[in-house]
């Protein structure tokens, strides 16, 4: 039960650490999705399973869901004949 | 000391979750890469509510064959308020979103630095 | 302070001077680089410039590792961690919130009873937050339809068979799960909130496989806040009713019910299955609305 606990606290922080060191866009919105879920299991494992189901349903849902989306529009935004931004991180 | 950290430890990592939450929103100029350290900011508190919460050995707050004592039960208030907490930094997420395309579409760039030379550059124009 | 402002008021002029800075660079590793001339105003500005561009990393993380510091000396009082004899878990809000939970509220997930009957106020404001949030992003991307974009940005996500025979298995179960956690909220871990994102996940999917047009049937903007509004309306009647008679002990019409059975728990169903319609659409109405500006 413990090394669990240390094991999935020492992922959370990874996480948190990639998604502030990676370039790329894509990239920091997939490893935040992975974040949200180590978190939602966490919440489990503190003895909050309501919390668990809606961290899952909504944190690594529909928040990663918007953030790709935005993502999205973003891109086919440039496409259209906008201002041209050369490399990802650039936007 | 070592000894108290490492019992919290749960408490640590929420404390360094936040500061690294807090980094993100700081350093990055792209304004989606500081929605995610908002994000990483919220969740880092409500990890540290919800462990004050908790207490060792105990089963969570669903009541089993009428065996209500409150002995055996988690602290039942920070899950509350911590859903709360969750969706409400949903709902604050997805505004900042729709905020992100809208200044895109006029400003066709995520930079921060840029947005805001643009802004000055407007308000020259309009002086 | 005025030279400062000024500064700061042509740092952005520097931002984009540094191609020419570049070769001001070279310029000076050419000359032997170590005669130093004497730098021009512009020169010094940008020195100081690029000095703000690499000092600020560092600052902010010297920031970061004090506010660590400072919040770890915090951490040090805090009783150990899962320890009983913390005040909160000896106070007797929570012996009160959990022996009589379930007798006066009926619902055996004593948090789903905290939330929806007796801090009910909170949940209330809670929805009208995501309400707010909704209305927000309505007046953001609703019909902000931008000429420039290609007209059949409508067809961005041309689903593929693939996406769609998957989600022909996928959702029946999707909206099954969600709507069970929605009806359970009471009596095991979830609720309106989390079974409302888990149907709007469901309803996402649908839009994604077979696109918006046959999804616009039954869900098009009128019929979207008719839906929340009545969802809301609803939720803040029962909630005012539950305040006068009905909150801690108050008598009530709504019988708490035998515990354990589906319904059982007095007016906490109905409220989780309205929040969970007013998650669900607007879920739905933010994914709706990030696509194509329009539900």
């Amino acid at each position: 039960m413990n090394v669990i606990e240390i094991g999935l606290l020492l992922l959370i922080i990874i996480c948190g650490i990639a998604t502030c060191v990676s370039k790329n866009l894509m990239v920091s919105m997939i490893i935040f999705m992975i974040y949200s879920v180590f978190m939602s299991v966490s919440w489990a494992i503190l003895r909050a399973p309501d919390l668990a189901v809606t961290e899952a349903a909504v944190g690594a849902g529909i928040s990663s869901i918007l953030m790709f989306i935005t993502l999205k529009r973003v891109h086919r935004l440039r496409e259209d004949g906008s201002a041209g931004e050369t490399e990802d991180e650039e936007i | 000391m070592w000894t108290i950290l490492w019992n919290n430890r749960i408490q640590v990592a929420a404390v360094i979750l936040f500061a690294v939450g807090f980094v993100t929103l700081l350093l990055h100029r792209n304004l989606i890469k500081k929605v995610i350290g908002l994000n990483i900011m919220d969740t880092a508190a409500y990890l540290f509510l919800t462990s004050i919460g908790y207490i060792q050995g105990r089963l969570s707050p669903v009541i089993t064959e009428a065996d209500t004592a409150a002995e055996h039960y988690v602290n039942p208030l920070p899950a509350g308020l911590v859903l709360t907490g969750i969706v409400v930094s949903v709902s604050v997420t997805a505004v900042m979103l729709a905020l992100t395309i809208r200044i895109y579409r006029r400003y066709h760039t995520l930079n921060l630095d840029e947005i805001y030379r643009y802004v000055h550059d407007e308000m020259e124009g309009e002086k | 302070m005025k030279k400062f402002k000024e500064w700061l008021r042509n740092w952005d002029e520097d931002r984009f001077m540094f191609a020419e800075d570049k070769e001001m660079l070279e310029e000076e590793e050419e000359s032997g680089g170590d005669s130093w001339r004497p730098m021009t105003i512009s020169g010094l500005e940008r020195q100081e410039f690029r000095l703000f561009t690499r000092a600020f990393p560092v600052m902010a993380g010297i920031l970061a590792l004090v506010m660590i510091l400072f919040l770890l000396s915090a951490v040090l009082q805090l009783p150990a961690f899962g320890s009983a004899d913390t005040p909160p878990a000896k106070s007797g809000t929570i012996r009160r919130y959990v022996e009589q939970g379930m007798q006066e509220t009926g619902a055996v997930n004593i948090v789903a009873g905290v939330i929806l009957d007796y801090r009910a106020f909170d949940t209330l404001g809670e929805s009208h937050v995501l309400f707010a949030a909704a209305a927000a992003v309505f007046i953001l991307l609703l019909f902000a339809r931008d000429p420039q974009e290609s007209p059949e940005s409508k067809a961005i996500l041309r689903s593929d068979p693939i996406l769609r025979n998957t989600a022909k298995v996928l959702i029946p179960i999707i909206i099954l799960f969600g709507s069970y956690v929605v009806f359970n909220g009471h009596l095991g871990p979830g609720g309106g909130f989390s079974g409302g994102a888990i149907i709007g996940s469901g309803l996402i999917l649908y839009d994604m496989a077979f696109g918006p047009d046959r999804l616009n049937k039954i869900l098009t903007l009128k019929s979207y806040r008719i839906i929340v509004l009545c969802a809301l309306l609803f939720y803040s009647g029962a909630k005012c009713y539950s305040f006068y008679c009905g909150a801690n002990g108050l008598e009530t019409i709504f019988s708490p019910g035998t515990p354990g059975r589906i319904f059982s728990a007095g007016l906490i169903l109905p409220l989780n299955i309205a929040v969970g319609v007013v998650v669900a659409c607007t879920m739905y109405g933010f994914f709706a609305l990030f696509t194509r500006e329009q539900i």
